[in-house]
């Protein structure tokens, strides 16, 4: 047989190397073939993908935590502590048979969980530039994508069990009442989405010290309403700058306090400045510059003001472009015209609900991690909240984002068409009652949410697959 | 990668044999009073320190076989080493026993390419013959002889 060995201690010097040497004794002994890698401080050579994906088993010993175990996902495992591998080398060995045989993982399903939690891809198999770039989102994104699924769940709860639009009026620390509560819980987990986004690009940049100026940019995001891409600049502009701050190196007492003052004071302040010069104010510029463009569309042939609001809708999901779109319904809602707004809801419900469909036909094309979110993208999906999309759009932007642009556009366009209406300002399935001409309405979001899949399962294999597989298919 | 060999982290000096010691914190502090010797220590306090924690986080470094490796990163390495101790008699060592020591010390920094031949000579302690070899072995020249012979960079 042939197996992968993985040893891994704090330092790895010595006990992951005399580990790996009797896991390599042991298994010669026996007639098996084993590449093992040692884990340590200074990280690990890893074996080939190809050598992974041929082997009958892995195992993993390890007294650390083991970096990018999604690499052996789907393989045969047995876990062990290192000293076992030291001293019972022939009995790992023989448990790695047996798992072998029996074709799949020894590992419980928690160690399971916990992998896939820790399964931000810190290789992407790829090299250069983009690559990097990719794996830093993808950070960002592993980290905040708990909380869209538990923000988006508990609003949709919220809208379900109390009306979508009461619950978004009601104060729940004046009025209390269970909806509102949930609704509260939930607006509160998405006001992180941007945050902790662009707080864990920076992390994966420039490690501990990105997270504070990378997690304050993200706020500033929020507050200048630019959206997860103005979270993306945050956490890439918190990155560069800790990455050039660490660079500079006063030997002494006063390098010393560069990690303790000068890291955040300087990082917060640079980014939070940037933030909020050059990125705040041009936005608000934009965005004015939108409303009145937008506004001047009035009265324009339906399709095209379909196309371009429900363009609009999934080009930055909750930043100013979409903001815009949305504040246009608004408008129209209240001076009477409820097409718009019927329009512009279905455009922001087919993003979601498409990539969950999209991640229940092909889940391979994305992370664990994504997978998970994509089937609670079904519920927030039906319930109007598309912030369920950005983990997916955050990961892959320029992939992603046109395709979902193009599924929301054509449904806003047919709900238009169909001369749907709506007279409230969200919720999803939860106002059905309030749609008028709702089955034509509810045909055009599923032409829209097959659409928007179809674009993006395109498009990710078009361009080779996803970062696994193209990791996959380079090694090969 | 430049060339690392066993001679650039030992030598007879740093090899003690037939050590008379009374217990594991004894023999750390006799081997790292070599290193220090051999100027591969910027500050032995710190150093020590940092090895004791670790030998009382993960209870012990030593097992079955008769050895030991405490051994730790620090900021009071500045050139990285190991020592070899052998004691008269086999000395309780954490959980087991432990006669032969490797004291390691390895300066921070993340790509340390003494790693490498550390690991080396890891790996080849867990081969009954070299144990045997170190064991019988007479003089220090004779160990720093065997290691350079069992470890190819």
């Amino acid at each position: 047989m042939k197996f992968v060995g993985v040893t891994a201690c704090p330092t790895g010097i010595a006990h992951s190397a005399m580990a790996a040497e009797a896991l390599e004794t042991a298994a010669k002994e026996k007639g098996h073939d084993i590449e093992v890698e040692i884990h340590g401080a200074s990280g690990a050579e890893f074996v080939d993908r190809q050598v992974i994906r041929e082997a009958d088993a892995i195992i993993i010993a390890a007294d650390a935590t083991v970096a990018e175990r999604n690499r052996f996902e789907g393989k045969p495992q047995v876990e062990v502590r290192l000293r076992e591998a030291m001293d019972k080398p022939g009995e790992v060995i023989e448990r790695a048979e047996r798992a072998a045989e029996q074709g799949e993982s020894e590992e419980s399903a928690e160690a399971q969980a916990q992998e896939e939690d820790e399964g931000v891809p810190t290789d992407m198999g790829g090299s250069g530039w983009g690559a990097e770039v990719r794996r830093w989102l993808m950070t960002g994104v592993s980290y905040m994508i708990p909380f869209v699924v538990a923000g988006g769940i508990l609003i949709a709860l919220a809208f379900a069990l109390g009306g979508a639009v009461e619950v978004t009026e009601v104060n729940v620390y004046e009025d209390f009442t269970i909806p509102a509560m949930l609704f509260t819980i939930g607006a509160t987990a998405f006001g992180m989405l941007v945050p902790i986004l662009a707080g864990f690009i920076a992390y994966a940049m420039a490690d501990r010290p990105g997270i504070a100026p990378g997690v304050v940019g993200g706020l500033i995001a929020n507050e200048i309403e630019a959206g997860f891409l103005g979270g993306i600049a945050a956490g890439l502009l918190a990155g560069a700058v800790l990455i050039l701050l660490k660079k500079i190196k006063i030997p002494g007492g006063f390098g010393r306090i560069m990690p303790i003052l000068i890291y955040p004071l300087v990082g917060c302040f640079v980014v939070g400045a940037l933030m909020i010069v050059v990125i705040g104010q041009p936005i608000a510029t934009v965005t004015a510059g939108l409303e009145d463009w937008l506004g001047g569309l009035e009265g324009a042939n339906a399709i095209l003001l379909g196309l371009i609001l429900g363009g609009m809708m999934a080009f930055d999901m909750g930043g100013p472009v979409n903001k815009t779109a949305y504040a246009f319904a608004i408008a129209g809602l209240e001076a009477g015209a409820f097409a718009p707004m019927a329009a512009v809801m279905a455009a922001g419900m087919t993003p979601p609900l498409g990539l969950a469909l999209a991640t229940a036909i092909r889940g391979k094309l994305f992370t664990p991690a994504e997978q998970r979110a994509g089937q609670a993208n079904w519920v927030m999906g039906s319930s109007f909240i598309t912030e369920g999309a950005i983990p997916f759009a955050a990961a892959d932007p320029l992939r992603v984002i046109p395709s979902l642009m193009i599924g929301s556009a054509l449904t806003a366009s047919l709900s238009l068409a169909f001369n749907a209406t709506l007279q409230a300002p969200h919720g999803g399935i939860f106002v059905i009652g309030l749609i008028g001409n709702w089955p034509l309405y509810l045909l055009a979001i599923a032409i829209g949410t097959v659409v928007t899949a179809a674009l993006v399962i395109g498009v990710k294999e078009f361009t080779g697959g996803s970062d696994q597989e193209k990791a996959t298919s380079e090694a090969a | 990668m430049s060339e690392v060999s066993i001679d650039d982290i030992t030598s007879k000096d740093l090899v003690a044999l037939d050590m008379e010691v009374e217990n594991q914190e004894a023999v750390i502090s006799a081997l790292a009073d070599l290193l220090d010797k051999d100027g591969r220590l910027s500050d032995r306090e710190t150093y020590v320190e940092a090895v004791n924690a670790r030998e009382q986080e993960t209870g012990g470094t030593a097992f079955e076989m008769g050895i030991a490796i405490p051994h730790a990163k620090s900021p009071g390495v500045s050139r990285a080493g190991v020592a070899f101790g052998r004691t008269s008699s086999p000395l309780d060592y954490g959980e087991e026993k432990a006669d032969l020591i490797f004291l390691i010390a390895a300066p921070e920094g993340e790509h340390n390419l003494h790693v490498k031949v550390l690991q080396q000579l890891a790996r080849r302690l867990m081969h009954e013959n070299f144990r045997t070899s170190l064991r019988e072995a007479s003089t220090p020249e004779e160990v720093v002889e065997l290691m350079r012979e069992n470890i190819s960079t």
